[in-house]
């Protein structure tokens, strides 16, 4: 017989016990990790919202709540939309490869109709709501700023279809909800069905 | 009859003793006492610096007091929350008092904690044999930063709201499974009743419970290894005929004397605070705090407390929010492998080169002015400046193994000075 290798049968039961009593301690551990998660009621409160455009002026915004995010709607004048063009060389994403939006968005002006921009008001940094600075050159965002939103928290920056600049600490663009119009004045912001 | 009054006594002291036996042949009451005070020998030789051990422990049993009472008038629901602090601060008797004890502190203790830390930088208390004091102290310290983060939400003002977005954000900028974890965190898809309610669970009862116990096997690990002293040498190597340090005098009552007096100095300054500036023109309470929380709009200028702002300045630092991150959480996790980055065998400032004794000055200086740093609002100089002193932080460590290694020291003397 072989030289023992002072494995006994006491072992094995020690050893048995322990990997029972682990795997026991890991599922008592499921529900209690489980119920970190978002509840039912919390999943239930995600219904899409609707928002009047007839009333919101060229070159100004407005926020709406849906999930308890700011959603922006940008009515963008021609001069807006022009800024676009030019800046695709100070971008991360000019052409939203990475960045979040429906198909129907995604597109030089990433809206569904060029004048209206909607966005999720959510930086892709740490989720502070950026601020709208439309307003071109001011003093502290600098000569070469062409109207966009700004983030207070630590400084990234987005232009007016909300695609973030370089050096700034956000990876992404702001990301842009499933939308769509119900009719020439109204957008429903969250419903996952798109326009067609 | 001259003797009545003295035999009166004289039963009572007997009854005491009899009770103390009593316990002591069921509890190690006596043990305990003798252990910890009474026969606990520490350097006689102290300064200030060895104070603020004593000012934390007396934050700690502040906090818990205040804490407990403010609970019976706090409703911890995201309706509810801002007006029953209103309710507290206008209609609960003392309720300002309170709160305000509170407030301050968080602040406080802070403050204390990073004193007392920073004591240990200056006389090697990290050092061997008190590796683990110092780790089970930096366990204490993240706690203490998790206590802060989670109370600091409860008030539900706007810059709780988006000071919690924020951290609990931060968690996303882990790969593959970020957005899940922020999400799990909160328990809904932002920052919500649900997540409110949660972090009060956290404040008030998981993170106390740890804190308290871990403070007890701190100074349990403190009082097996002995304290440290300003000359940085074991009082242990040199002990009387009766087996005590020649140099160490007992923890009761000589050292808890000279406490008392430190924590009454604390306690005036503290007074001052609490009393005269609760809100210390918006380093204790942010001025964006005073309006309720709104899930549209991040206040204009956004900065955690001030104890958190050295951190912050090190994420914002860098143009990448996974990189941010990392160096971060790395600039916390260093601290903890301090004992063993630093090479050098003198653990008192006193003796070591005057290249440690520029690094550590930098390294206050760096601390500082990151923490001033993150407080401004990220535009001109200041991200430039914060990626410079972010670099100095971190070469403060990485660079320790070198230029520890072969320092020139002074000789350490085998008895303590003073």
């Amino acid at each position: 017989m072989a030289e023992s290798t002072g494995f006994t049968r006491r072992h094995f039961l020690t050893v048995a016990t322990v990997v029972t009593g682990a795997a026991g301690a890991i599922a008592t551990a499921v529900p209690f990790v489980a119920s970190f998660k978002p509840s039912a009621r919390a999943q239930a409160l995600g219904a899409p919202v609707t928002v009047d455009i007839s009333k919101l002026e060229p070159g100004a915004m407005t926020r709406v709540e849906r999930r308890g995010r700011a959603i922006f709607v940008v009515n963008r004048t021609e001069e807006m939309l022009g800024t676009l063009a030019k800046d695709a060389d100070r971008l991360k994403d000019p052409d939203s490869e990475d960045s979040t939006q429906p198909e129907d968005a995604k597109n030089e002006h990433r809206s569904v109709r060029p004048q209206f921009l909607v966005l999720e008001g959510v930086c892709t940094h740490l989720g502070c709501a950026p601020m709208a600075r439309f307003e071109v050159a001011p003093a502290d965002l600098g000569a070469d700023w062409p109207g966009g939103f700004y983030c207070p928290c630590h400084g990234s920056k987005f232009d007016l279809a909300g695609r973030v600049f370089m050096g700034v600490p956000a990876p992404l663009n702001l990301p842009v909800p499933p939308y769509r119009y119900i009719n020439d004045n109204t957008i429903l912001i969250g419903s996952e069905t798109g326009n067609s | 009859m001259a003797s009545t009054e003295a035999d009166v006594f004289d039963r009572l002291g007997r009854g005491l003793s009899a009770l103390g036996a009593w316990i002591d042949d069921r509890f190690p009451m006596t043990k305990l006492i003798k252990e910890h005070a009474t026969e606990y020998y520490a350097s006689k030789n102290f300064n200030f610096w060895y104070g603020f051990g004593v000012i934390a422990t007396f934050v700690l049993v502040l906090q818990l007091v205040t804490g407990i009472f403010l609970t019976m008038n706090y409703k911890p629901a995201s309706a509810d929350a801002f007006a029953s602090v209103e309710y507290i601060m206008r209609d609960v008797e003392w309720g300002w008092l309170i709160r305000y004890l509170h407030s301050t502190g968080a602040s406080a203790f802070f403050i204390v904690v990073y004193l007392h830390m920073f004591r240990g930088l200056l006389y090697g208390s990290y050092k061997k044999p008190r590796e683990l004091v110092w780790i089970i102290g930096m366990f204490i310290y993240l706690s203490l930063m998790a206590e802060a983060f989670f109370g600091y939400l409860l008030p539900w003002g706007n810059m709780s709201y988006w000071g919690a977005q924020v951290i609990v954000s931060l968690f996303g900028a882990v790969p593959v499974i970020g957005n899940d974890l922020a999400e799990w965190i909160r328990g809904d898809f932002y920052i919500s009743d649900i997540t409110l309610n949660r972090f009060f669970a956290f404040h008030v009862i998981a993170v106390p419970l740890l804190l308290v116990a871990l403070v007890v096997v701190h100074i349990m690990a403190l009082h097996e290894v002995g304290s440290n002293n300003p000359d940085g040498i074991e009082i242990k190597e040199h002990k009387g005929p009766d087996g005590h340090p020649i140099d160490g005098v007992a923890f009761h009552p000589y050292h808890t004397s000279k406490d008392l007096v430190i924590v009454i100095v604390f306690l005036i300054l503290f007074s001052a605070a609490v009393f005269f500036a609760p809100d210390m023109g918006g380093y204790f309470l942010e001025h964006a705090n005073f309006e309720p929380a709104d899930q549209l709009r991040t206040p204009e200028h956004i900065a955690p407390v001030w104890y958190f702002t050295p951190f912050y300045a090190i994420l914002r630092a860098v143009p990448n929010k996974l990189v941010g991150v990392a160096l971060m959480g790395s600039a916390v996790l260093l601290l903890f492998f301090l004992p063993w980055l630093d090479r050098c065998r003198v653990k008192s400032i006193r003796y070591r080169s005057w290249i440690y004794k520029l690094a550590l000055m930098g390294f206050a200086i760096t601390f500082v002015a990151l923490g001033y740093l993150g407080l401004q609002p990220a535009t001109g100089a200041v991200p430039r400046l914060s990626l410079v002193f972010t670099i100095l932080y971190f070469a403060f460590f990485a660079l320790m193994p070198f230029y520890t290694r072969n320092e020139k020291t002074k000789p350490v003397p085998t008895r303590v000075t003073w």
